[in-house]
């Protein structure tokens, strides 16, 4: 590749383009291993529970503030986009439905994942990132210890975790947040409301939902991992890993949202 | 006995290893010396592939390691200490987590003795009371004498050692120096050095190798350097400007 003149623009873009898709696929093939590491190590949560836990009460109980807080939001906001959209064709006696139906399916855990992979995935990749470009992950290659194990298998095992727990809560609170709307300013009462929510609600949906939540787990902790392990080049890397980490997972995790849409509604 | 032979090593379009072969035989002290950036940390960490070559050999006794599976790379691993040049203790455990933590995973040693072995290790490096610390609270020259304790922790038949001595003290790097010296006498430890000190390298070593432009370019005893007429090792070791080498 080194031996293309690069002075003709056309093949310039050409080997760019390339090097852009051999990169492409060797990142694939490394993620690929990464993933197969991790189901290997597995069975070491056991030994490792101790870093399992600690890693399931930083993603965890430690977002579950900010995760209450942007979902009571989000519910109010779709009673309020849901109520005017009704208005004159749909009777309000269905806000509780579309409401429901919205958070259980979506809107629960597409911004839960969200919110965690900005902060939690953002805070692994960095972590990694700096034991990666400081030496300590070979540090731990070099004690015979597998750095897959002590790092990354709790990471993904609090990911696929919690990622639902915070889902069951977000999705709570958010219906909470579209009733208290409801009954505030549309003027329905909490009864018909929750009528309304019942009426259409069904197991599938959430468990849909909670399935997905586990995917997006799984995402934000493999691409925050992944980035810290390939991160280069000190601290100016370690901020390029975390703002890729972000980006990335978040992308992700809307794109497997609509595949998953397709698979099980589609 | 390990051997590195003809490595080649290229990070994108920058070669660092271009040819390098080394002996290095049991029981001896063999100390690499070059300049900043010349490609002596990649080197060492050639042996217990950290890295691996682009092309070439690393034998141990005569087994190809690059040959190795995962489990015979962690068993061999396992015979090695080594002191990184930025000492990578790990943050988030304290000084005594982090000199104990292969003989918490690799031995059955009950805790208590593990805590004095720690002890003893720190003592060895001149360091006493700092199990608690992390190692944001300690100063570059302790958290360097930590990560030689932890490198020293289990006894190893092999220790690598990158820049022991840069960034400490002169009479701390002497005591340094010391210990190497002991580890060989006492343990018969084989031991590879990375340094740029010439005091320590005169001191230490058994062996002296100069790498230069990507090549083992000479090896021989301290005196051998001090009185050979290459003048490219004549100039890095006495330090001048003026050469064969550049400056910049
Ligand atoms: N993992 C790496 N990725 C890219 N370049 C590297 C890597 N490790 C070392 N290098 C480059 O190789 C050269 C030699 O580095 P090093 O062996 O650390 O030098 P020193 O002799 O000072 O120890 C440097 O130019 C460095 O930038
Ligand atoms: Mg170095």
């Amino acid at each position: 590749m080194d031996t293309t003149d690069l002075n003709k623009p056309i093949e310039k873009f050409l080997s760019l383009f390339g090097q852009k898709i051999l990169r492409f696929f060797k990142g694939t093939g490394s993620l690929a291993l990464l993933c197969k590491s991790i189901i290997l190590s597995i069975p070491m949560a056991v030994k490792r529970r101790h870093l399992v836990v600690e890693q399931m009460v930083f993603m965890g109980v430690n977002s579950l503030p900010l995760v209450i807080f942007t979902s009571v939001f989000t519910g109010a906001v779709s009673a309020v986009q849901a109520a005017y959209q009704f208005q004159g064709y749909v009777p309000l006696r269905y806000l509780g439905t579309a409401v429901g139906k919205a958070v259980v399916i979506e809107l629960g855990p597409v911004l839960t994942a969200l919110v965690v992979a900005g902060r939690v995935g953002a805070a692994v990749a960095a972590e990694l990132g700096t034991m990666k470009v400081t030496e300590q992950i070979d540090a731990l290659e070099t004690m015979a210890l597998d750095p897959v194990e002590f790092l990354v298998m709790p990471r993904y095992l609090a990911g696929l975790v919690m990622l639902p727990i915070l889902t069951i809560f977000s999705d709570f609170v958010a219906i909470l947040g579209g009733l208290a709307v409801s009954v505030w300013f549309v003027n329905i009462t909490s009864y018909t409301f929750l009528n309304g929510l019942k009426a259409f609600f069904e197991l599938q949906d959430l468990f849909a939902g909670l399935l997905k939540a586990c995917i997006f787990g799984s995402i934000i902790a493999i691409i925050g991992c992944y980035q810290g392990f390939i991160t280069e080049g000190g601290a100016e890397g370690v901020g390029s890993s975390t703002t890729k980490a972000v980006v990335l997972s978040s992308v992700l995790i809307l794109v497997s949202d609509y595949m998953i849409a397709h698979l099980l509604f589609g | 006995m390990i051997e590195l032979i003809n490595l080649h090593k290229s990070f994108g379009k920058k070669k660092v290893l271009d040819g390098a072969s080394l002996t290095i035989n049991k029981g001896e002290t063999l100390t690499i010396i070059g300049r900043s950036g010349v490609g002596k940390s990649v080197m060492l960490k050639h042996i217990i592939r950290l890295l691996e070559p682009d092309s070439g050999d690393v034998l141990i006794d005569g087994q190809n390691v690059l040959a190795f599976s995962r489990k015979e790379l962690m068993a061999f691993r396992r015979r090695f200490g080594m002191l990184f040049q930025g000492a990578a203790l790990f943050d988030s455990m304290t000084v005594d987590e982090n000199v104990g933590l292969s003989l918490r995973e690799h031995t059955e040693i009950p805790e208590p003795e593990i805590r004095e072995i720690v002890s003893k290790k720190l003592r060895s490096v001149g360091l006493k009371d700092v199990e608690h610390l992390k190692p944001a609270e300690l100063s570059g020259g302790m958290k360097k004498r930590v990560g030689l304790a932890r490198a020293i922790a289990m006894n190893p038949e092999y220790i690598l050692y990158d820049e022991p001595t840069t960034g400490l003290d002169p009479i701390m790097a002497d005591a340094i120096n010391e210990l190497i010296i002991r580890m060989r006498e006492e343990l018969n430890v084989t031991s590879i050095c990375v340094t740029h000190d010439m005091v320590s390298a005169y001191k230490i070593s058994d062996r002296i190798a100069m790498i230069y432009e990507g090549k083992i370019i000479f090896t021989g005893s301290p005196d051998e350097v001090k009185s050979t007429d290459n003048p490219i090792v004549q100039q890095f070791i006495q330090g001048k400007a003026e050469g064969p080498i550049k400056a910049v």
